[in-house]
């Protein structure tokens, strides 16, 4: 067991760990952060999706301990403290871009990571960067409405509702 | 002007808050103090004689609690089958048991074999790898014709064949339909396989039990799409815990595509362990697991033949399919491939004469049940290939093809045993033909060829039947429940309204939808309005959500209560305003006297009903609650057709989604942006299964897809946006909201369009390919081109 602090969502955390302690079950069985989901065990589906010092990252392909020092940022912290839904969150809102939910969180994360390095993606760009995000539910069409909404995009003439 | 409330309105969902935030309440967030947590030890064999099973060293390992074998479960049901099929001697299908753990042989890959509860997740799993197995490999039963010959190993000694059951349908009609073969200007006839399926939604299945030893009472937190299915199936025929001292919550629930229906081992296994232990036992799926544990859907293999006279109309078609059932008998496997299936053969013609053969095999492979569809996609998907098949033949088009042999009188009976009530097939064709722009095709298959591709354009037409289902009809087919639903309405003093369904939400938006449909009868805003699901203690014995039923016969039972509701409301109203009963009207919150300007508020009544101090105590009771339990009297009939554009590469075979257009009639529509998410993801589906999805065997019975390196899921750049369109109406004419249900079009309606697609391409460049098995892979199509 060894001792980790790390910042999550802004507030300091510490916790004891094994070596093999994943990053996600830290989040989830640790700190109670339920919001990151696991989907897989290969990697694939991006369900736990999170950013790491700004960074994309799958929390379930990272040892919690190799988080040591670093800023975190899950699901949990997207939203202002008064409870107002990100613009990313809001879009997926507006545009229906969730039915379950499961996948929810790793794709708003997803999204976030991409609006930061390209703030006006295409149709092509959206795809693409979801690449490890799988979801089961939509079939893509209102998560990628969304997302380009939420880059100040007109979707409106995007495919009839 | 689009409604911005109740029925009708696009209302933006309240339930997405919660997951947009990360503070939903999913099965795996649940943790109960002091739980300990079980690892599976599964088969690694697809089929094996137990000869021993030795836990001495692994039970001494740190921190286990206990381990269990099939042993434990000797006197304890097994899991039980909820339908019973006929088959066509009249004989009962076969019905091997299934135990919890495995008993004297292992059947499939994933088999569980012994359960080892520890303090942690590491240690069970530890643990496990300390068992010492010893497991006599037998010869394993895959393909499911060499199965049924003579000679062949047995999944199941005692039972002495792999034949689960042999139907045929409708047995009387099948010299007739002989005969009108005979007879027939022209014959097509098209052998096929339906991929066998994982249904994969993305939440894996987990299972908690916990035990009270003060009150005798077990709780299972369960990732199901029918809590009370559950209770009932888990109590009385496994563990014989009486319902009032078991408790089943499916809370959020990471979607279910069918394989979230039925009663798994896990959830047994856990609330008995629990009570066992005295110590909650919780379960969580890895997605490995998942893909050898999980009911997997489809897996048909099938020949059909469509008879047509001399001017193309459609006089007979019959089908002989061969139907996976796996190791075992899942809840409801025995009926998808007969009553989910069998009655959908006339699609939307006017074929006179049908016959259906099903043979269900055993094999070593998981048990196979309802997945999206659920026979319905089998159906469809063998029909609109033939149908394609033939217009080909024929050198008509096939689109006429299909409208001429149209059924356009309803009620319509067909010659498999059922009657659809409403539909207008040629509108929604009209509808495709526009939105897909049929008229520029030619020129966007120009575009192609200019870049070196082929283009091709498919088009199917679907129905389905859902709402399921009547009681008594599935009685008599050999379903052992019945298939009503429920609502308890409870308006609180105040005024505000609590619906408690049997219905379940895994990603359908009942806690948005349901509350537009009460508004809309009673005229009060959507938010005085909350839906409870999902709880055996919480909400009246239901059947839960399936079959694209929720709001069919879910929303039905609910508008029931409420009329009950609304009904006493005017009694009391009357009473307040001194006026006749007969003459209250209700509209927009308030109840009013016609031709007078009396009125008293909604909210005013419900107190009434809760402080009866002026109140017509000796005509009726205080307070404000109902129950309604609702038996649709017939299936609900939701139709509609399809297109798909595809580009081919002829260099690789690599075939792209160009454009997929759809049009439904879901008859009225209550929140048509929940409907149009369901069609799409249904579509993301069909097109899975079209192009990328298989789940493969080889043929010792080893599973070759056991993760999402080998099983390809649509992603995001698989796909294109979809164009769906919803304003062709026909209500149902046989259930109060008029709905037809939506949940399951998209992934019956997609499959075929997009195989057509496939096949047309390669014609225009002049490959006289006929067929291509799903998933039509570039392997298979380069394969198809060179071949
Ligand atoms: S759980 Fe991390 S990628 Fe699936
Ligand atoms: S919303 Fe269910 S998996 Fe994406």
């Amino acid at each position: 067991m060894a001792k980790i602090s790390m910042k999550v969502n802004g507030r300091d955390v510490s916790g004891e760990v094994e070596g093999r302690t994943l990053l996600v079950q830290f989040l989830r069985d640790q700190l109670g952060l339920t919001g990151t989901h696991v989907g897989c065990d290969t990697s694939q589906c991006g369900a736990c999706t999170v950013q790491v010092d700004g960074k994309q990252v799958k929390s379930c392909t990272m040892f919690a301990a190799e988080a040591e020092g670093a800023e975190v940022s899950t699901i949990e912290g997207e939203a202002a403290q008064d409870g107002t839904l990100s613009a990313i969150q809001a879009a997926f809102q507006e545009h229906h871009g969730l039915q379950c939910g499961f996948c929810t969180p790793g794709m708003v994360m997803a999204a976030k990571s991409l609006l930061e390095v390209n703030p006006k993606p295409t149709e092509a760009e959206v795809r693409h960067h979801l690449e490890g995000n799988i979801c089961r539910c939509t079939g893509y069409h209102n998560i990628v409405k969304a997302i380009m909404a939420a880059s100040g995009q007109d979707v409106g003439a995007i495919a009839a509702e | 002007m689009p409604k911005d409330h109740g029925i009708g309105a696009s209302n933006k969902r309240r339930e997405d808050i919660r997951f947009l935030t990360g503070t939903g309440n999913y099965t795996d967030d649940i943790n109960i103090h002091g739980q300990a947590y079980v690892y599976f030890l599964r088969s690694d064999v697809a089929h094996g004689k137990i000869n021993s099973i030795d836990t001495a060293a692994a039970a001494a390992m740190p921190g286990v609690v206990r381990i269990f074998t099939g042993a434990d479960f000797e006197g304890i049901g097994g899991l039980p089958c909820g339908w019973q099929v006929t088959d066509k001697h009249g004989e009962p299908m076969k019905e091997p048991p299934h135990p919890v753990l495995a008993q004297g042989k292992v059947r499939h890959v994933g088999d569980p074999i012994a359960a080892v509860v520890a303090d942690s997740l590491d240690q069970a799993r530890d643990a496990a790898e300390a068992i010492e197995l010893d497991i006599e490999e037998l010869p394993a039963v895959v393909d499911m014709k060499a199965a049924v010959q003579e000679g062949s190993a047995l999944v199941h000694d005692d039972i002495g064949t792999n034949l689960c059951y042999d139907w045929g349908f409708v047995e009387e009609n099948k010299g007739a339909v002989e005969e009108a073969f005979s007879k027939a200007a022209h014959v097509t006839t098209l052998e096929l396989r339906n991929n066998r399926l994982v249904a994969n939604p993305m939440e894996p299945r987990v299972a908690v039990g916990d035990f009270n030893r003060a009150s005798g009472d077990s709780t299972l937190y369960t990732t199901s799409q029918n809590p009370h299915v559950i209770r009932l199936l888990m109590g009385a025929f496994v563990l014989g815990i009486p319902e009032h001292k078991l408790r089943v919550v499916a809370p959020d629930v990471g979607g279910g595509f069918g394989t979230k229906i039925f009663h798994y081992a896990e959830e047994a296994f856990c609330t008995f362990a629990a009570k066992q232990l005295n110590r909650a036992v919780k379960w969580t799926s890895s997605r490995s697991e998942a893909f050898m544990s999980d009911a997997h859907g489809r897996d048909h293999v099938t020949k059909i033949q469509l008879a047509l006279d001399a001017d193309n109309n459609f006089t007979a078609l019959r089908t002989e399919t061969y139907a996976n059932m796996g190791a075992y008998l899942s809840t409801f496997a025995p009926s998808v491939p007969t009553w989910l299936h069998g009655t959908l053969m006339a699609g939307n013609y006017k074929t006179p004469l049908i016959y259906v053969n099903v043979k269900a095999v055993f094999t070593n492979t998981v048990p196979v049940d309802a997945y999206r569809g659920a026979g319905r996609p089998e159906a469809t998907f063998q029909l609109e290939r033939v149908i394609d098949k033939a217009a080909r033949e024929l050198g008509v088009d096939p689109v006429e093809l299909r409208r001429q042999n149209f059924i356009t009188e309803f009620p319509y009976a067909t010659p498999v045993a059922v009657e659809y009530d409403t539909g207008d097939y040629h509108a929604t064709m009209d509808k495709l033909v526009e939105i897909a722009d049929f008229a520029g095709f030619e020129a966007r298959r120009k575009d192609s060829e200019a870049k070196g591709k082929l283009r091709g354009l498919g088009v199917n037409c679907y129905i389905e039947a859902c709402g399921i289902a009547p009681s008594n009809l599935v009685g008599q087919l050999g379903a052992r429940a019945g298939l009503y639903e429920s609502a308890t309405v409870r308006v609180n003093a105040t005024g505000g309204v609590v619906v408690m369904t049997g219905s379940h939400s895994h990603g359908q938006g009942h806690e948005t939808s349901f509350p537009q449909v009460i508004s809309e009868m009673i005229g009060i805003p959507e938010d005085q309005v909350e839906i409870v699901h999902g709880d055996t203690a919480r909400s009246p014995m239901g059947m839960g959500t399936y079959g694209s039923r929720s709001l069919a016969v879910g929303g039905s039972a609910m508008v029931r209560a409420a009329e009950k509701i609304i009904n006493k409301a005017k009694k009391i109203a009357a009473h307040l305003m001194e006026a006749s009963e007969g003459d209250i009207e209700l509209k927009d919150g308030a109840f009013s006297v016609a031709g007078t300007d009396k009125s008293v508020a909604w909210g005013e009544v419900c107190l009434a009903a809760y402080v009866p101090h002026n109140y017509p105590l000796e005509d009726i009771e205080p307070g404000l609650e109902e129950t309604a339990f609702y038996d649709p009297s017939n299936f609900t009939y939701p139709s509609g057709a399809y297109c798909c554009e595809v580009e081919v590469d002829p260099e690789t075979g690599k075939v792209t989604i160009e454009s997929f257009a759809a049009t439904d009639d879901f008859g009225n529509i209550v929140n048509p942006m929940i409907v149009d998410g369901q069609v799409h993801g249904g579509i993301g589906q069909g097109i899975g299964q079209a192009l990328l999805e298989n789940c493969a065997y080889d043929e010792n019975g080893q599973l070759l897809s056991a993760s999402y390196m080998d099983y390809a899921m649509p992603r995001a750049s698989d796909v294109p946006f979809y164009k769906v369109d919803h304003s062709c109406q026909t209500p149902c004419t046989h259930n109060p909201l008029g709905v037809k249900g939506c949940g399951e079009a998209g992934a019956i309606g997609s499959p075929p369009a997009v195989v057509n697609a496939v096949i047309d391409a390669l014609h225009s460049g002049g490959h006289k390919v006929e067929h291509i098995d799903m998933p039509v892979s570039p392997s298979r199509v380069w394969a198809a081109m060179n071949g």
